[in-house]
């Protein structure tokens, strides 16, 4: 059986990825209406012209992502892929995964070589996080309006996610939104691991989180060579 | 009744199957599953004809017979192109998990030979035999899935009550039990006679259904 990089992931079971290239896969999870679609739009238009992207997107229904991607035209249609879920989104990202790594693994075939894979889970709750048999490193997207005790409830995408990024913030004065409270929070809930604060459809803020994503990719190559 | 039966038939084991109805999506959108009985009449068709082939499938190829064969016999009994795509792609997907839960050279070569997937009774077969499990098992695998795909499905599409969706598939056991038994003697006759003695028992309306639904520009279930 082939593993692809048997010193750092020992349970991925790839089967179709030869050799020693293979893109970052970065997941994106969150909430219902977070702005996951927007981020991976903006991270899209913002990276683009750095590294080759793909992008997976899990929706509800089909293509509704997927749909809003290719009108944004943020990156070529045969770069972006969707996954049906059964109408288990976190399923299909965490307890089964074979779906979304035979989409990962068509795209890297067909489109390839990528430097950089975004996989969008559906919205979920609190609890939906990627297994590590799909991707390298993941981020959970949440909003002020969705209420600013999110970071203090904590739960898998909270705590566990590599990066948590709380967006809207634009809108945290009209929701009663206490930002500082969120960031303490969220840094009591999360030890050492970043929050940023973003405001996606605003057009400011995903800086920081292309700026993450650029740091996974140079470590990514440094463990390859 | 082995233990790894119960791990290869387990709904959680990582195989892709949850995102299929297995038909039920279409189904229940053309007014044909309405609620417990005609979930029940549903599920026994489908086990009487795509069942019944899937079933003798699996069984041959869990007693040794050529993958290869029985992989073009699968494409001469699925008749809609919606659904030899999706079986190919069940079939890889159930081939990756298989090769990590039961190492085999066997299904390491299958992978070689359809790298872009074998049908998912043949898979299911050679996966059986990997685990040790006999033809008849790999039958009663094939011939619940059969059944208990679209049961799980429609518990999510309709809200059905998930106790009378159990209580179907308890009714339906015997059934499922004695389609296993045919497909395993049909299976066995295919060792002599080759793959014209397994069963081609159809469905049309699944295979019609089955090609508007991939038509369809929103869908939870991919099948």
């Amino acid at each position: 059986m082939h593993q692809d990089h048997p010193e750092i992931f020992p349970q991925r079971h790839t089967m179709s990825v030869p050799g020693g290239h293979r893109a970052l896969r970065v997941g994106l999870g969150g909430p219902v209406g977070s702005g996951k679609t927007a981020t991976v739009a903006a991270l899209c238009r913002t990276l683009r012209d750095e590294v080759s992207i793909g992008v997976v997107t899990n929706d509800i229904y089909t293509r509704e992502d997927a749909d809003f991607l290719l009108r944004q035209a943020v990156l070529a249609p045969d770069r972006i892929v969707a996954v049906e879920t059964g109408a288990c989104p976190h399923t299909a990202i965490r307890d089964d995964i074979s779906a979304n790594l035979e989409a990962v693994e068509e795209l890297e075939e067909r489109v390839g070589p990528l430097d950089l894979v975004l996989l969008e889970s559906g919205g979920d709750n609190l609890t939906a996080t990627f297994s590590k048999g799909l991707v390298d490193v993941q981020m959970f997207v949440i909003d002020v309006a969705g209420g600013d005790d999110i970071p203090r409830k904590g739960g898998p995408g909270v705590t566990m996610s590599d990066l948590l990024v709380v967006n809207k913030v634009d809108l945290a004065v009209h929701v009663g939104a206490d930002l500082d409270r969120m960031a303490a929070d969220a840094a009591a809930q999360r030890g050492g691991l970043p929050t940023v604060f973003t405001s996606v459809a605003r057009g400011q803020g995903v800086a920081p989180v292309a700026d993450w994503i650029r740091e996974r990719l140079a470590e990514s190559t440094a463990g390859a060579a | 009744m082995s233990a790894a039966l119960l791990l290869l038939t387990d709904g959680r084991f990582p195989a892709g199957g949850h995102a299929h109805s297995g038909g039920a999506e279409a189904a229940v959108a053309e007014g044909r599953i309405t609620g417990a009985a005609t979930l029940a009449e549903f599920c026994r068709g489908r086990l009487h004809t795509t069942g019944l082939v899937a079933a003798a499938l699996a069984a041959a190829a869990a007693a040794g017979a050529d993958l290869l064969a029985l992989d073009d016999a699968a494409d001469a009994r699925t008749p809609s192109p919606a659904l030899r795509t999706v079986s190919r792609r069940l079939g890889r997907q159930l081939l990756r998990a298989a090769r990590a839960a039961w190492p085999a050279a066997v299904l390491d070569q299958l992978a070689a030979d359809r790298p872009r997937g074998a049908h998912q009774p043949v898979v299911l077969g050679a996966t059986a035999r990997a685990a040790g499990l006999t033809p008849l098992d790999a039958a009663r695998a094939a011939a619940y899935e059969s059944a208990g795909s679209p049961a799980t499905a429609t518990v999510r599409l309709l809200g059905l009550d998930p106790f009378q969706a159990a209580a179907v598939l308890a009714r339906l056991a015997p059934e499922v039990d004695a389609v296993a038994d045919a497909a395993t003697a049909a299976a066995h006759r295919a060792r002599t006679e080759g793959t014209g003695a397994l069963p081609a028992a159809s469905a049309p309306l699944l295979d019609v259904s089955a090609e508007r639904h991939a038509a369809w520009p929103t869908r939870l279930f991919t099948s």
